[in-house]
């Protein structure tokens, strides 16, 4: 059928514009990055890679990208253990009776982060968790939560129920059917979530700003200043690192998901 | 169904942890913000009454929800364009489409909104290039205003307005178009008469998506408003941080939420929300 029915000069006009919109701007921050000057501009004279140097040597920048990593582990770790236990609990227990349970795991995208940071702020004033590794891993862990429910959910769908009836009738234990027949076929969703979680908290800044102030300061946390107070080339060498990491990790998600339909 | 295929107590041991974790640690925070609206300063819904009588707080409640329609409205333009270009590409041409709309949604909005101030400020690179040829005299306002507010947010949200509505266009059969033009319908009409109606289930769900989420937008228009044209996020943020008045702050924070909910509420009726937030839910 294809060629039956194409769409208009018009549309594809719009279409086209809305696509460079979407890719151009966040392109321009290459070209920037590499510029000879000190301030926000494009390269005068030649190309320079100063800027980065000024990244990849200073201690601040560096501190946050450690510290943004890390809790960025850890809270995916969280995440991923937490979500996807659930989601196959609420898959094998029904649909009907772990509703509930499903429209829980899903408020943190719903909820705006502004009203759950405020919460939090609060919150963790009162347990001692403000500006505290451990406070920022629990608040990026619970709201990665639903990034893991949804791709695992989505891996078990197509799941075969029957497998998992066969493996527990021939004796086997839940914990031997989770690890040998259930967590193998959905491998691949659980690695989608994990690289989701991950990016959700490794970007993360609304919560930070409010439950973080100075020994927890990630990388969103500098940028966010930098934009704020001293806008020069250094931040967008910043962006386009960010940028080249966001990448890798989309396309091991992509090389993952080929692989496992390949199969 | 024999034993083996009701579940048994072990299974729901299976949610303990997620359950635990979001009871006591997203759960509860929210519902103090809740309680703290009506506790403090003093015991009742004084902090509410400021809806009615604080110009203040209506000012910043339009301001939100006129940036906040504009955005979704031309989302739903750019998305529906850009979704309708997938749905009739080749099969090469479509994954380079997908491309373009999944790698600006991965991308941190902080670097996009730099992107923009980079952009779009007085000595940035487009006034700077419209001064060099001489078509413009003065630099033109192009940010820290709700112009930039609106293009920041715009370009964050049109990916999220074309998933849900690329899902609806893709139930679509295409031997419907084929037979519409087959029975003598110009383009315009097979796209009025055919299309747009059989897509409009996602762009309804789309233009939910888009018009929750950049209620409690907090990042970009704080960046591209410059502090001078205040949404809810920001505003409620002022609150806490600045001014430390928590009862004010909290309260918007619920109005916030319930503006949320009912606006799902409202549209579950018309649309299944399950399109919105995909097989998960």
């Amino acid at each position: 059928m294809d060629g039956a029915y194409r769409s208009g000069p018009a549309g594809r006009f719009l279409a086209w514009s809305t696509a460079l919109y979407l890719v151009l701007p966040i392109l321009i921050v290459l070209p920037v990055a590499l510029t000879d000057q000190r301030f926000l501009s494009l390269p005068y004279e030649r190309i320079s890679l100063q800027h980065f140097r000024t990244v990849l040597t200073s201690p601040e920048w560096l501190g946050s990208i450690w510290q943004s990593f890390t809790i960025a582990l850890a809270s995916t770790a969280l995440s991923v253990v937490a979500g996807t236990l659930c989601a196959i609990g609420c898959w094998r227990i029904s649909r009907r009776a772990t509703e509930m349970v499903r429209v829980l795991m899903l408020l943190p995208l719903i909820i705006p982060s502004i009203v759950y940071a405020i919460g939090l702020y609060r919150y963790f004033g009162a347990l001692d968790l403000l500006d505290r590794f451990l406070g920022v891993v629990i608040a990026h862990g619970v709201t990665g939560i639903p990034y893991v429910v949804i791709t695992v959910s989505t891996a078990l769908a197509a799941f075969d129920p029957r497998l998992e009836q066969a493996a527990r009738g021939m004796g086997a234990s839940l914990s031997q059917t989770l690890r040998w027949v259930i967590l193998p076929r959905i491998a691949p969703g659980i690695f989608s979530g994990a690289i989701f979680a991950f990016i959700h908290s490794w970007d993360e800044l609304v919560m930070v700003l409010f439950i973080a102030s100075r020994d927890v300061f990630t990388l969103p946390r500098r940028i966010w200043d930098g934009i704020n107070e001293n806008l020069d080339p250094a931040m967008a060498a910043v962006a386009v690192l960010l940028i080249l990491f966001t990448l890798l990790l989309l396309m091991a998600d992509l090389a993952l998901r080929r692989r496992s339909q390949g199969r | 169904m024999s034993g083996a295929g009701r579940p048994g107590a072990g299974w729901w041991l299976l949610l303990l942890p997620a359950l635990v974790l979001v009871v006591v640690f997203y759960v509860a925070p929210i519902a103090q913000v809740l309680t703290i609206s009506v506790t403090e300063p003093e015991p009742g819904l004084g902090n509410y009454e400021r809806l009615f009588t604080s110009p203040a707080v209506q000012r910043v409640i339009l301001t939100t929800l006129r940036i906040c329609i504009i955005t979704t409205a031309i989302a739903l333009l750019l998305g529906y364009a850009i979704a309708y270009a997938i749905t009739l590409a080749s099969p090469r041409a479509r994954g380079w489409w997908i491309l373009a709309v999944l790698v600006p949604l991965w991308i941190s909005v902080l670097v996009r909104a730099f992107a923009w101030v980079t952009l779009l400020r007085r000595q940035g690179l487009v006034n700077n290039t419209l001064l060099e040829l001489g078509v413009i005299a003065e630099p033109l306002p192009l940010v820290w205003n709700e112009f930039g507010i609106i293009v920041g947010m715009v370009h964050y949200m049109v990916p999220f307005a074309v998933l849900p509505m690329l899902a609806s266009m893709r139930e679509i059969d295409p031997r419907l178009l084929a037979a519409a033009r087959g029975l003598g319908a110009s383009r315009g009409e097979v796209f009025r008469r055919v299309f747009l109606p059989l897509s409009m289930p996602g762009v309804i769900a789309a233009g939910v998506l888009v018009f929750i989420f950049s209620l409690g937008f907090y990042i970009t228009p704080a960046i591209l408003g410059g502090g001078k044209t205040l949404m809810v996020a920001e505003w409620i943020g002022l609150q806490i941080l600045d001014l430390v008045r928590w009862g004010l702050g909290t309260m918007m924070a619920t109005m916030l939420v319930v503006a949320i909910l009912l606006t799902l509420a409202v549209f579950s009726r018309i649309v299944d929300l399950r399109r919105i937030f995909g097989a998960g839910g």
